[in-house]
């Protein structure tokens, strides 16, 4: 009898910790990112959604690209999202350190927008890169300038001086701008050039979206730069943009999308959207990127192959089903040409030499 | 257990509590500022202490830094707003110990006090929404058009009139560091003693004369401090700033045009700066913030002390 029972407790027991192990290991899988700010509503969104499909839990921390980059370097995190690509340099030495790639995988494209207070003007202005530049330089005064009524021929243009406003936080929304104007504008390049904080020649500096778009608001004859998503939500006026094939556009969900229908899309993904050559596209947009290790055992980060598999799963659902949830948000889904060369991206991760999908 | 063990055991555990924790303080400190200065040592290195202090670049896209803008910054609105807010806080603590009826002393004393518990990104907002607006349209934009029609040559110092920029900010911050100023003015007036105001009053001096003669001079000591924690306040903020001085690290600065303070720019860049040389540049600003601190702090315990010395003999 008092034998019998201890078997059963025994038995019990072994159950018991089978089912916890289980569990651990079906179940609780926990991933954690870190990175831009950009997209964290989008990210919200998608990590929200997929544990409700999967019960996968994604725990993302919006503290910046350059602060998300440099946790992935020091393995704090399964992934980074950045704003911007990696350089080159950083590429390099990435590999030198780790002896694996860092994959780029792009989520969601999104816009900067020039905005502007302007009493009485109704319809959005047109700008061209070079006119947007020589506004940044502080060298068109007067919003009656004969640039400005060239490009917008029967609007009453108000001879109010132009107030400049920027971003005074490191950002990848100004690397963005900066990175544009340095394309089109050698004088720009030439004095400022790009990066996610940079010398500003003149203008007033805003914290953040809303601190750019505050100052805007309250300036009479103020031009700032802020997020597509940021003017969609706030209905901030924003003006029209000359791209490279002469086409003025407006920044919209279609004409952000648009923008990254290349020809040559690279392989790896790293690709600068700004100055498109893409004949309908907005000129000033960009990607945002998921960065992963290509051999995800390298990153201390994983403790096992379960959590390396439900990351590639995330990326690889990212990439199809979740691009629904971008419209909504206000940010670009990604165009197919951008989908396949994920598709293959995720198709090379592995752990260790184990392939995930 | 005999009592002297309790006793002696308690005084020396107790000795010995109070020490460390002194002493805890102390090592926190100097923590403080090697580390500031080991994260600030490649900046500091590859443009020399006095180049960086001296250097008027801050550029991040070409990897040149140079403190003397924000340095210049802080200083300006330091000093500005502590020139602004000296009177008014003085003034508010005469009135609190002096002149208030009893039922008022209270309230106003509170009132004041409570000036200093507000967050300061509550200030920013106030300044960028209810200040900025006004100041603006009557201030500086009749100022910048009476200046352009009669004095061009004042204009390169007014700056332009957007309602953003040193002035808007330095008000705030001198409407921040009020009650600090005053907080401890009125505790000093409130020390003096009674028979140096009944002195003066048998000499037959008027109200104003006593105040004057007797209250202020005895308690300058104490009015003083108020002055060295209302700088160090004004030294040090960041948020309110931040909002309203439209963050632009280049000289030459304007009295209505933008600038910057040491403690916007790290608040500004700090999140952001991924190039090594840059993270080290804005944690060097943070560095030249506590040496200017340290020795804001040193000249007022120099100056202090001569105060008192002489502070009751007058």
């Amino acid at each position: 009898m008092l034998g019998m029972e201890v078997m059963g407790l025994r038995k019990l027991a072994l159950f018991v910790l089978l089912g916890i192990v289980g569990l651990a290991q079906a179940g609780g899988v926990r991933l954690t990112g870190a990175g831009a700010t950009f997209p964290y509503p989008l990210y919200a969104k998608y990590f929200a959604e997929y544990e409700k499909l999967t019960g996968v839990r994604v725990n993302y921390q919006s503290i910046g690209s350059g602060g998300g980059v440099r946790q992935l370097f020091e393995q704090t995190v399964h992934f980074g999202a950045s704003d911007a690509p990696l350089s080159d340099a950083e590429l390099k030495k990435f590999k030198d350190r780790y002896s694996t790639d860092m994959v780029h995988v792009p989520t969601a494209l999104g816009a900067v927008v020039p905005a502007y207070n302007l009493p009485g003007v109704k319809k959005p202005l047109n700008f061209t890169g070079p006119l947007l530049a020589e506004l940044f330089l502080g060298k068109v005064k007067t919003w009656n300038d004969p640039r400005i009524a060239k490009l917008n021929p029967g609007l009453r243009l108000p001879p109010l001086p132009v107030t400049v406003v920027h971003r005074s936080d490191g950002s990848g929304t100004t690397y963005i701008w900066t990175e544009y104007l340095s394309k089109v504008s050698p004088e720009w390049k030439e004095r400022v050039g790009f990066g996610k904080s940079v010398r500003w020649p003149t203008g007033l500096g805003g914290k953040g979206n809303e601190g750019v778009a505050g100052l805007v608001r309250q300036v009479p004859g103020a031009i700032g730069y802020v997020e597509l998503t940021f003017a969609l939500q706030t209905k901030l006026p924003y003006g029209a943009v000359q791209n490279r094939a002469g086409k003025f556009v407006l920044a919209t969900v279609e004409t952000v999308r648009k923008a990254a229908e290349l020809k040559d899309f690279p392989p790896d993904a790293r690709v600068s959207l700004t100055d498109t050559p893409a004949p309908e596209g907005y000129p000033i947009s960009s990607f945002t990127w998921i960065l992963v290790y290509r051999d995800m055992a390298k990153n201390r980060a994983f403790k096992r192959f379960a959590e390396a598999k439900a990351l590639a799963d995330l990326l690889w659902w990212i990439s199809h089903d979740a691009q629904k949830y971008n419209e909504p948000l206000h940010y670009a889904r990604l165009p197919e040409v951008a989908v396949k060369v994920n598709e293959r991206n995720i198709q090379s991760l592995r752990f260790g030499d184990r392939p995930l999908r | 257990m005999p009592r002297w063990i309790y006793r002696r055991l308690g005084d020396r555990l107790f000795a010995g509590v109070v020490v460390a924790l002194g002493l805890g303080l102390l090592l926190l400190a100097l923590l403080i500022a090697y580390e500031l200065y080991s994260g600030a040592a490649p900046a500091l290195g590859r443009f020399g202490f006095f180049g960086f202090l001296q250097g008027r670049e801050w550029d991040a896209v070409r990897g040149v830094f140079g403190a003397w803008p924000a340095l210049l910054g802080t200083l300006i609105t330091s000093a500005l707003a502590l020139v602004l807010a000296f009177f008014p806080a003085l003034a508010a603590a005469i009135y609190v110990v002096e002149l208030a009826p009893a039922w008022l002393k209270e309230p106003v004393a509170y009132l004041v006090d409570l000036l200093a518990a507000l967050p300061s990104v509550v200030y920013g907002l106030w300044g960028l929404f209810v200040l900025v607006p006004p100041l603006r349209a009557h201030v500086e934009s009749p100022l910048y058009l009476w200046a352009a029609a009669h004095a061009p040559g004042v204009l390169p110092l007014l700056g332009p009139p957007t309602g953003i920029g040193l002035f808007s900010a330095t008000l705030v911050l001198a409407l921040m560091i009020v009650p600090y100023a005053s907080s401890l003015a009125r505790d000093a007036l409130a020390l003096v003693p009674r028979e140096q105001r009944e002195a003066m009053y048998a000499l037959g001096a008027t109200r104003w004369e006593v105040i004057r003669g007797a209250v202020i001079p005895y308690a300058r000591a104490g009015i003083f401090s108020g002055v060295v924690l209302a700088l160090a306040r004004a030294l040090g903020e960041t948020m309110a700033v931040t909002m309203l001085i439209g963050n632009s690290v280049e000289l030459p600065y304007s009295l209505f045009g933008p600038a910057a303070t040491m403690a916007s720019l790290i608040a500004n860049e700090f999140t952001e700066a991924s190039d090594d040389l840059h993270l080290s540049a804005l944690v060097a600003v943070g560095f030249l913030l506590l040496l200017i601190a340290l020795l804001t702090n040193l000249v007022a315990t120099w100056i202090l002390n001569r105060m008192q010395l002489e502070g009751g003999r007058r």
